[in-house]
């Protein structure tokens, strides 16, 4: 690694103050500090320094969406198959799915990070690592069906709207990800909901099948909850969707790995999940006779379908855009779990509640925790 | 006995280096030297020029703002040389010592009551001794304190055993107790550790457990008696009492404290009876091989940079060297590894949890806004909001510091938080520049 190195300490000079390529500093750093965490040492206050850092904490939530990613490019092939009643074996599932997810991943990192470095150059700030993780979670929220330059619109829309403008990273209010998947879904409906679940690509000699069905769960869910998979399916994922958000395992090993490296708040997703869980109580509770109006429906259920877990895991616990006080993250939590079943019991023409619950609370977030640092003021001035 | 308090946040940094329990004294170096910029906050007026004569407790400069504060100096000898800085400023006034040193004496009252020890301690140049919060500043002498704590133990990394240096020391300590049991009119509180054997021979004892910061004077008093606006407290550091308690029983200043000298790059870790003012050239040389490395005056935490030619400063009560981290590391930040020091269980090493390390001085990563929430938290075992706090500190909102607490913090207790910031955010910085901003304007 001597080699590289010494070409970066080689061409670094060209991009310092009064190089010839003095602009393109942010684009260098980001490359340098990629492959080498810099030898800059502590000048006042500790001495010494936690090893973590944002690149680190990046790169971990990344491995925590790895789960989401595998399970999602088998399901992909799965319900592919699936649909056109055919035999394949894991391996195939996996390798369709993985060759229709791949290209929206490389679309979403490449235009994303592009529209980034161009922005860092031009504003002069270091290029930040969030995108490592937003670059991701774009493609895991969206249909497989989607178009690679919707993608791409979107992960513009992500950067520079939900992220760039209100300064970069740490700035942003709310969820990028999130915002570019709604900023997709009301601009382009016909592609983000409907009949675009599933991968309908022709296959030779096979039509597709009569009984085959291209709505997700969260669609009979609202006529008649007893179409409805079996929360077993739901759990381990058997079912369409977004790419990562099906399988509750999946979001769960996730979820495992963001709490045990400390990276990911276990607060934020535990209320969410208790959101969700009493507000579907409350509605059982509260449900008239007719026994298929969607209040009947079984409160744990609400957080085996659709993107609830995925949301409660991966995009709730954002640290920029969530509460920050340890009292503002679980109120805020348990809003944006009950607001979620809320939304899907009782507006029809939007089931998947989740996207919108979360961008709305990260709007009322800052609200929440001024409002946490606000009685915690009071209580010290009664304590003095 | 006073109250005995649980303290659950808080970490404890294992480093390799600790000093052995063994006292060497190190040959005195001829030329000593006083810094005045050991002290927060003071403008100095020298009393002394070169080629005066000098006895140990002597004055040798005072604050302009307060002329009745003066600075002692630790031996007797000659002032060979005042060394000036940008603007004229005084960085150090060289004296070069006797042999054995002559020591100014200091009439003691026989009975003592605080505005009698109050005028000792003037008298004999020790005031600065005594230290105030808000502010971690040399207080004022008209002002009455609402208590002095003292502590006596440190939960900083490599941090000296104050038990072993109380014991060294007994009868001093126990008079420096009771004539600060009689300066704060009876309102002396002591930190001890929980199980501790120490028998105290003045003031409440409040029994703390817990990790780091646990030992700061400053969580000691945020649980036993928070400071509210307008309030002070008193503090002194454990071997600052001892050589109070000496003043008292000898009218002389004896500048000596047991200093260990730890870190991972001192060859033989262990404690050094040194004198204020000390040169550390020799000591470093002999106990230090390496050339990339930081000397520090202090622990890692909150101590101040210091280097190969310095002297040892007034509240110097640990040295540490441990290496430079100035290497750029391949995919330091991708890789799996278990030789990182880390909170976080982003790397392997959490699950060795009595390791411990060997880490330089690498910042690991660049400075970033503030993203991850919820890390000082863990760490900051007072009930006040750091985060917070410092978003007030950084947008100057005075009213919101006070109401969030500043006043019963110093860099110190929050160094932890700046340990382990994700976003590498210079926190013991803002903290300083708050308080600061505060005592010129609140």
């Amino acid at each position: 690694m001597k080699i590289l190195h010494d070409f970066l300490e080689s061409v670094k000079p060209n991009f310092e103050k009064g190089g010839k390529l003095e602009k393109w500093h942010p684009a260098f750093e980001a490359f340098e500090t990629l492959a080498f965490v810099p030898a800059t040492t502590t000048k006042n206050g500790v001495h010494i320094k936690d090893a973590m850092d944002m690149k680190r904490t990046m790169i971990t939530v990344v491995l925590a969406l790895v789960p989401c990613l595998l399970f999602g490019m088998w399901n992909v092939g799965h319900q592919h198959y699936l649909a056109f009643g055919m035999e394949a074996d894991l391996l195939d599932k996996f390798m369709f799915g993985f060759w229709k997810v791949l290209p929206l991943v490389a679309v979403s990192y490449a235009v994303g990070l592009g529209v980034e470095f161009i922005f860092s150059v031009v504003a002069g700030h270091p290029v930040s690592e969030g995108y490592l993780v937003t670059g991701l979670l774009i493609p895991l929220t969206l249909p497989v069906t989607v178009p690679l330059w919707m993608v791409a619109l979107g992960a513009v829309f992500c950067t520079l709207l939900g992220k760039e403008i209100f300064g970069g990273t740490g700035f942003n209010f709310m969820n990028p990800a999130l915002l570019a998947r709604a900023f997709m879904f009301f601009a382009f409906p016909a592609f983000m909901s409907g009949e675009v679940w599933t991968d309908l690509s022709p296959e030779e000699g096979h039509t597709v099948l009569d009984a085959y069905s291209g709505a997700t769960n969260l669609v009979p869910f609202d006529t008649d909850i007893s179409l409805m998979q079996s929360a077993s399916d739901m759990f381990i994922g058997f079912e369409q969707g977004s790419i990562g958000e099906t399988s509750v395992i999946a979001c769960l090993i996730g979820a495992a790995i963001l709490v045990i490296t400390g990276v990911g708040s276990l607060r934020v997703m535990l209320s969410v999940f208790g959101g969700g869980f009493l507000m579907g109580l409350l509605m059982n509770a509260l449900a008239p006779e007719a026994a298929n109006h969607a209040m009947h429906m079984p409160a744990l259920n609400h957080l085996l379908i659709g993107g609830f877990a995925f949301g409660a895991v991966f995009m709730a616990t954002d640290p920029v855009t969530a509460a920050h006080t340890a009292k503002g993250k679980v109120i805020y939590g348990l809003l944006i779990g009950a607001f979620t079943v809320l939304l899907r019991v009782f507006n029809p023409a939007y089931p998947e509640g989740m996207m919108l619950s979360i961008l709305l609370f990260n709007v009322f977030a800052p609200l929440i925790d001024h409002m946490v640092v606000e009685s915690h003021i009071k209580k010290r001035l009664k304590h003095a | 006995m006073g109250k005995s308090i649980r303290l659950k946040k808080g970490y404890d940094i294992k480093l390799l280096g600790e000093a052995s329990k063994e006292i060497s004294e190190i040959p005195v170096a001829d030329i000593f030297a006083v810094k005045p910029t050991d002290y927060l906050s003071i403008t100095p007026k020298l009393v002394v020029k070169e080629g005066d004569e000098v006895l140990a407790g002597s004055s040798l400069f005072f604050d302009k703002k307060r002329p009745e504060i003066n600075f002692p100096s630790p031996v007797s000898g000659e002032v060979v040389e005042i060394v000036r800085g940008a603007k004229r400023k005084v960085l150090e006034i060289r004296i070069l010592a006797d042999k054995t040193s002559k020591y100014a004496k200091t009439p003691i009252p026989t009975k003592l009551e605080a505005q009698n020890i109050k005028d000792a301690l003037l008298k004999g140049n020790l005031w600065s001794l005594l230290r105030q919060r808000p502010f971690s500043i040399i207080p004022s002498i008209e002002e009455q304190p609402k208590a002095i704590f003292v502590s006596t133990f440190d939960t900083a990394p490599l941090a000296p055993d104050l038990s072993f240096v109380i014991e060294q020391n007994k009868i001093a300590f126990d008079k420096g107790l009771a004539v600060l049991s009689e300066l704060s009119s009876g309102n002396l509180e002591v930190g001890t550790e929980a199980g501790s054997s120490l028998s105290l021979s003045a003031g409440t004892q409040n029994e703390f457990s817990g990790p780091h910061p646990s030992g700061n004077v400053g969580v000691q008093i945020h649980h036993v008696s928070p400071i509210k606006a307008g309030e002070t407290i008193w503090y002194l550091d454990a071997q600052d009492v001892i050589i109070l308690g000496e003043f008292f029983n000898s009218g002389e200043y004896h500048a000596e404290r047991l200093v260990p000298i730890t870190g991972s790059e001192v060859s033989t870790p262990s404690y050094i009876k040194a004198k204020v003012g000390q040169s550390l050239t020799k000591l470093f040389s002999e106990q230090v091989s390496e050339s990339n490395v930081r000397f520090i005056q202090g622990n890692v935490l909150s101590g101040a940079i210091s280097h190969k030619e310095d002297f040892l400063s007034f509240y110097t009560s640990q040295l540490t060297v441990i290496p430079e981290g100035n290497k750029a590391e391949f995919l330091g930040w991708l890789l799996p590894s278990a030789k990182k020091l880390s909170l976080s269980r982003t790397y392997f090493s959490w699950l060795m949890p009595n390791k411990k390390y060997d880490v330089d001085t690498n910042t690991h990563g660049e400075e970033r806004a503030f993203v991850m929430s919820g890390q000082y938290e863990k760490v900051l075992p007072m009930n006040i909001m750091p985060v917070q706090l410092l978003k007030a500190i950084i947008a100057g909102d005075i009213e919101k510091m006070e109401a969030l607490g500043i006043y019963e913090i110093a860099e110190e207790d929050l160094a932890l938080c700046e340990f382990v910031c994700t976003s590498k955010i210079e926190v013991q910085k803002i903290v300083r520049e708050g308080l600061d901003l505060m005592r010129t304007e609140g």
